[in-house]
């Protein structure tokens, strides 16, 4: 769908778009520079592209897409520790679907499973606990990852595991942190974002009160935003206005879904059996400051890092591939000099190709926006 | 895995450990409501919700227009499909 036309609600749509091109009128530096707003979440991106978005706003509103998706993040050398983990004797290792494609250095998960290993998708690490339940005699380990969205539900599995004595299931834990990404990037010297569209459901667990930093300290608005077309343009339409008017609050455009205040049971669990590490390595925007969690000292006996040697393993992006920068907003997928050739959906090199969610595939599937925008009939 | 996709809680399943049977397209699975339960909403007030599961978590509770908005958006995106099948493919043993 490319078409306003075809939206839940075009009038609106019209209507939001024209005051989207007024605001933009207002804004004196973008006679100079485009005014760049992140989406930090990688659902957005998908929806940005799925519905033609991008060619649709005024030409000096430059989205990036930014790092909100956690299996783009993945360096290669954890996935090879996954490999590792999947391939020790009398294991069962379990992952959501999203991550058996993303290449290691050697193989990925799937290359890994048709070689023999027991490696299976599940829907929820709650299919893995039972995967335990009824293996007893195997090793199941689950690959948690993900950011604060789905941190409770690794949570709830783990004290739901401790609850049931299970002593064959445990957890290789990869979640990620929005906050210190989110402020890694703000204190990135080559990056310059005006303003922010929230992820919707990371804040439906934390609520918006953690994003107050970015008003308060580094002066730029962020609305937390829906996925439907229409909330992502009525989010930059918000987001617009206070840089128009010369503001930087935390809204939340979401608040459908999002409540102010997060969700309590969620962030209790996560509290109770997760703590900051000190840094955690991201694919392309190297180790960022308590921006990953570990299990606590009283859920050791699930913590695969713990009971299992994981090779740790340390190895660059290929030199051909730029997804740092992609990820960084600071060129875009298709200036990379791989891009639809050495590396396509079928034959990802980088993590941004493999997910729906990474800005590499999305422009692969979609194409260019400045077409889009012509497309547009708007 | 992070968009969610939303479905009806039709019955609870295990009253100790929090779990339901929730509808999705006509799919059923036992999901963990732990987080929509609170001193104003017991677990057997959740009979009958609308909610977004996340991986087998109700993690919000949603009015039915809602639930109906956000599935049109996922089956557009293509990720309902994917989410449906990864479900049906588990409860498979
Ligand atoms: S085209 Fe491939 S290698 Fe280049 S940035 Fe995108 S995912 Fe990375």
């Amino acid at each position: 769908m490319k078409y306003v036309d075809e939206f839940r609600d075009p009038e609106k749509a019209r209507s939001l778009l024209k005051e989207i091109n007024g605001l933009v009128k207002q804004i004196d530096f973008c006679k100079k520079r485009p005014i760049y707003i992140m989406e930090v979440c990688g659902g957005h991106t998908h929806s940005i592209f799925r519905y033609g978005l991008e060619g649709m706003l005024p030409k000096e509103i430059e989205l990036v897409h930014g790092p909100g998706c956690p299996v783009c993040v993945l360096p290669m050398g954890r996935v090879d520790d996954c490999v590792a983990l999947a391939e020790m004797p009398d294991t069962i290792f379990t992952t959501f679907g999203d991550a058996m494609r993303v290449p290691g250095s050697k193989k990925s998960l799937l290359q890994a499973k048709a070689d023999g290993a027991d490696v299976r998708m599940v829907y929820s690490p709650l299919d893995a606990l039972q995967l335990a339940k009824d293996n007893p005699d195997k090793k199941v380990v689950f690959f948690g990852l993900g950011f604060e969205t789905t941190m409770p539900s690794t949570a709830f599995t783990i004290l739901q595991a401790k609850r049931d004595k299970v002593t064959n299931f445990s957890l290789f834990c990869n979640h990620i942190t929005i906050i210190p990404t989110v402020k890694a990037i703000l204190d990135s010297p080559d990056m310059q974002i005006d303003g922010f569209l929230g992820p919707g459901h990371v804040s439906m667990v934390i609520g918006i009160r953690p994003y107050d930093f970015i008003a308060d300290h580094y002066k730029r608005p962020l609305v937390v935003a829906g996925f439907e077309p229409l909330d992502i343009l009525h989010s930059v339409w918000m987001v617009l206005k206070q840089i128009a008017e010369g503001r930087a609050e935390i809204e939340n455009q979401y608040a459908r879904i999002v409540p102010d205040e997060g969700n309590d049971e969620a962030l209790e669990a996560v509290a109770e059996v997760f703590e900051l590490r000190e840094f955690f390595e991201w694919r392309g925007l190297g180790s960022i400051d308590h921006s990953g969690v570990r299990m606590r000292e009283a859920y050791k006996e699930f913590d695969a890092e713990r009971l299992f040697t994981v090779p740790d393993i340390k190895i660059a992006d290929p030199k051909s591939c730029q997804c740092g920068e992609v990820l960084k907003g600071v060129i875009k997928p298709f200036a990379c000099k791989v891009f639809g050739k050495a590396c396509t959906p079928e034959t990802p090199l980088g993590a941004l190709m493999v997910s729906s969610e990474g800005a590499c595939a999305a422009y692969y599937q979609y194409g260019d926006p400045d077409r889009l925008r012509e497309l547009a009939n708007v | 895995m992070c968009l969610g996709i939303p479905g009806q809680v039709v019955e609870i399943s295990d009253a100790t450990r929090k779990l339901g049977m929730v509808d999705v397209s006509g799919i059923k699975r036992e999901v963990n409501l732990a987080c929509i339960v609170n001193e104003d909403h017991s677990l057997d007030d959740c009979v009958g919700d609308w909610v977004l599961l996340h991986v087998g978590f109700a993690m919000s509770r949603i009015d039915e227009k809602e639930a109906a908005l956000t599935m049109k958006v996922l089956r557009e995106l293509g990720e309902a499909q994917e989410e449906i099948e990864s479900m049906r493919l588990s409860g498979q043993k």
